[in-house]
């Protein structure tokens, strides 16, 4: 195989790559419903695999208050800042409503998660998280994001927290925003040489 | 027509090939080549890596962005199936643990494997002789040693010539230099006195001589995905397409096999299976049977194969089929380089499989286990997937800030997003793969009371880590403390104690799972004789991991591509002199 020929394998010159690629896509953004005559054309994909994300497409989750109480906590996790946007500009919380139905043992700590969190804010704030103030809500997320520290009565609150943070990451870093933010430069055709000589002297290596 | 009835093809093959990995692979590439006319019976779906891998799909092209729970090495890995399959159960006795992991395509779990390509020892083959710990193959290295020299040049390693004698080299091509951690670790492990080598893997760092078909690397390090321009070994792109081109090999896909079928006299002469469509039966024949279906399945298959002329399964007189199972043990730690916080980017994705590793370096005599392992290193600014970050709120406890002071491990916003920022890239992994010894009364045999889907009854297990295995992942972990320190690292994952067997995996974890229709001089004591040929039944052979006596640390791979040759080779001897029929 010469160079050509492994570029067009890879579907990387003009005639037909669009075609390869495009069929090779099982983008969830689009949330395009996958039938069955679309199954055929998925290559590198069983059956079952594309009917799981449809039907979990299919299937709504968290609630309206739920979502928006999402959206608030996960652009105080990760906000927008100089490099990059916030969590939410990356699609975070549609990312949450997904992962949290394939992998089903997020379901019930998230939910009740959000419960706990309201149910602090009301009896702290008189007001669910969603409707306190900014100022409310950080003093909320300052006792249970720091679990050395955090008191032993807001544990259930830290593990949420814990979670929640986790799955902010997943989703941010991995998007198109989160991937230019963190730096990674590899996942294209390349020549591996080494460690730039420059890293050698800066580490005495 | 009835509803339900067997349907049995005219036509009488040469050769019968049950599975599609390393070694059907193999075997078929070897038989089609040499002009017999060869069916290979595929459990899975047909699969091309240039059609079905998701190489350089990036992780929000997955809507769970890459998570493990449906594919168990993340949903852009090339194996499909897994620990699990729907409706093919598999069941433990004496609360025993044993995992099996079963790739249902065609190239079976080499399209997603590690490409570590290393040749067992002269040692390895003559346990027995050496200590007395382990048995001894029939076989030497001196055997194998023409057949691992064919398999290099016909796939392609790259490696470095080193000249030690329990790790034998082979035909290299270049191997790919160390990422930045990976010095770290070279240095460490110096410190505290373990060898490194460079990688030795199936990956064509550069063209292969003699071969147009395959394109070289192009490093994106994704080869668990599988290479659409076929630069590493996967049996699918390397051996049974190949194979298909020749004209003289065919494939039915989703044929899941029931038994192999015999006459009057014991002979082998066809194979019965269910169609994964149609839930139809059928019956092919061949003059030859070859069992490649994976050492649990083949010996399954064996098993469930009873006659009149063969009362314990087919080529089961000894009832050694099943027994000595073992695969390799694994130990793990991780840990992260503070002095590669906040480092500078750049592409150092590699190759998918190693680029250094440390062969077993030290004495047995000298210790109190008697064999051991190798360790695998992983780490580096690789592309974020489902999990990313996730220790960078416990390891911002660890380290001062960029002011110099303590910082209180956890947080959330700017700074939290600073921190995912100043760790990336500095996180390490250290892996022990070491040898297993092969027990008698380590097993699968037939549950007697259960079935799967299909109808076919199932394996059931029995394993139990020794005293051997115990203490020799007490030493991978002691070891890997030592060289996290020396290297400057910090600890992220607890050392186990003996109550958690010392973080041995369970067996099976590793998937290098071998043993169980060994070969061997002796009938009563081995299923097989040297060529992979039954005992009982001359025309069948098996050319998985089955039939290894006992394997080294090395993984197991490039001796099933080597002893599979080596019995193509054997069958076309043999046919010629009509020693088969």
């Amino acid at each position: 195989m010469n160079r050509r020929d492994t570029l067009k394998a890879l579907g990387l010159t003009a005639i037909g790559s669009t075609v390869l690629l495009n069929s090779c896509t099982t983008d969830s953004k689009t949330s395009k419903k996958i039938g069955k005559e679309d199954l055929k054309e998925a290559p590198g994909r069983e059956a079952f695999e594309l009917e799981r994300i449809n039907r979990l497409n299919s299937e709504v989750f968290f609630d309206k208050h739920e979502m928006a109480t999402l959206t608030i906590l996960v652009d105080i996790i990760i906000p927008k800042d100089d490099v990059s946007g916030s969590a939410t500009d990356a699609g975070v919380p549609d990312f949450i409503e997904f992962i949290v139905k394939d992998l089903p043992g997020h379901k019930l700590p998230m939910r009740g998660g959000l419960k706990w969190l309201d149910m602090q804010c009301l009896r702290q704030f008189n007001n669910t998280f969603k409707d306190c103030t900014e100022s409310q809500q950080i003093e909320l997320i300052d006792e249970i994001a720091y679990p050395n520290k955090a008191k032993p009565e807001m544990a259930q609150g830290v593990a949420f927290f814990t979670r929640l943070r986790d799955l902010t990451a997943s989703g941010f870093y991995t998007s198109k925003i989160g991937i230019e933010d963190i730096g990674y430069k590899g996942n294209t055709p390349n020549r591996w040489e080494g460690v730039p000589a420059e890293e050698i002297i800066k580490y005495k290596l | 027509m009835k509803e339900f009835q067997i349907k049995k093809s005219t036509k009488k093959y040469d050769a019968i090939i049950v599975g599609s990995g390393a070694g059907g692979g193999m075997t078929g590439y070897v038989l089609a080549n040499a002009g017999l006319n060869v069916l290979m019976l595929e459990a899975g779906p047909f699969f091309d890596p240039i059609i079905d891998s998701h190489q350089l799909k990036w992780p929000w092209e997955s809507p769970r962005r890459g998570a493990s729970n449906i594919r168990p090495f993340g949903d852009f890995d090339a194996a499909y199936g897994g620990w699990e399959l729907d409706g093919e159960p598999y069941t433990k006795t004496d609360k025993t643990e044993f995992e099996w992991f079963r790739a249902r395509m065609l190239g079976g779990r080499t399209n997603h494997w590690g490409r570590i390509s290393l040749r067992m020892g002269p040692n390895d083959f003559k346990g027995k002789s050496y200590d007395g710990q382990t048995d001894d193959w029939p076989i030497s290295y001196d055997d194998v040693k023409p057949y691992y020299d064919k398999v290099d040049r016909l796939i392609g390693v790259y490696g470095s010539k080193e000249g030690m004698e329990s790790e034998p080299d082979g035909i290299f091509l270049t191997p790919p230099k160390p990422r930045l951690t990976e010095l770290f670790i070279m240095d460490g492990a110096k410190k505290a006195g373990v060898k490194v080598l460079p990688g030795r893997g199936s990956v064509l760092t550069e063209k292969l001589p003699g071969n147009e078909d395959r394109g070289v690397c192009f490093f994106c390090g994704q080869c668990g995905r599988s290479c659409k321009v076929y630069a590493d070994f996967s049996s699918s792109s390397c051996l049974v397409i190949p194979a298909i081109r020749s004209g003289n090999l065919e494939v039915i896909s989703n044929a899941m096999v029931r038994e192999v079928l015999t006459d009057k006299d014991g002979k082998a002469t066809a194979v019965s299976y269910v169609d994964k469509g149609d839930m139809q039966e059928y019956q092919v024949e061949g003059r030859i049977i070859v069992l490649a279906a994976s050492a649990c399945e083949s010996a399954r298959i064996l098993l469930n194969s009873k006659s009149n002329n063969h009362p314990n399964g087919l080529a089961n007189s000894s009832g050694i089929i099943g027994k000595y199972l073992h695969d390799s043990t694994g130990v793990s730690m991780t840990g992260f380089l503070p002095q590669l916080m906040d480092r500078k980017r750049y592409n150092e994705d590699g190759v998918g499989s190693v680029h250094i590793y440390s062969p077993w370096w030290l004495d047995n005599k000298k210790l109190d286990f008697p064999r051991g392992y190798h360790i695998e290193y992983w780490g580096g600014l690789g592309m974020p997937s489902y999990g990313f970050g996730m220790n960078t709120p416990v390891l911002n406890g660890m380290v001062p800030d960029r002011q110099g002071n303590r910082k209180e491990a956890g947080g959330y916003g700017k700074s939290l997003k600073d921190d995912y920022r100043r760790f990336y890239g500095t996180e390490i992994g250290l892996a022990g793969r070491g040898m297993a010894i092969a027990r008698e009364d380590n097993y699968c045999e037939i549950d007697p009371q259960v079935v799967d889907k299909y109808g076919i009854p199932v394996l059931r297990f029995h394993y139990k880590w020794s005293d051997a295995e115990l203490k020799q992942a007490k030493h991978m972990q002691e070891t890997f403390a030592e060289m996290l320190d020396a290297m400057g690292a910090i600890g992220t994952s607890q050392a186990k104690g003996p109550e958690e067997q010392y973080g041995l995996l369970k067996p099976g974890e590793i998937i290098h799972e071998v043993g169980t229709v060994r070969m061997g001089d002796d009938p009563k004591t081995s299923a097989l004789n040297k060529w992979n040929q039954a005992h009982d039944c001359k025309n069948l052979f098996v050319v998985d991991g089955a039939p290894f006596v006992q394997q080294g640390d090395k993984n197991p791979t490039w001796t099933i591509l080597a002893l599979s040759m080596r019995t193509a080779e054997y069958i076309l001897e043999e046919r010629k002199k009509q020693n088969l029929s």
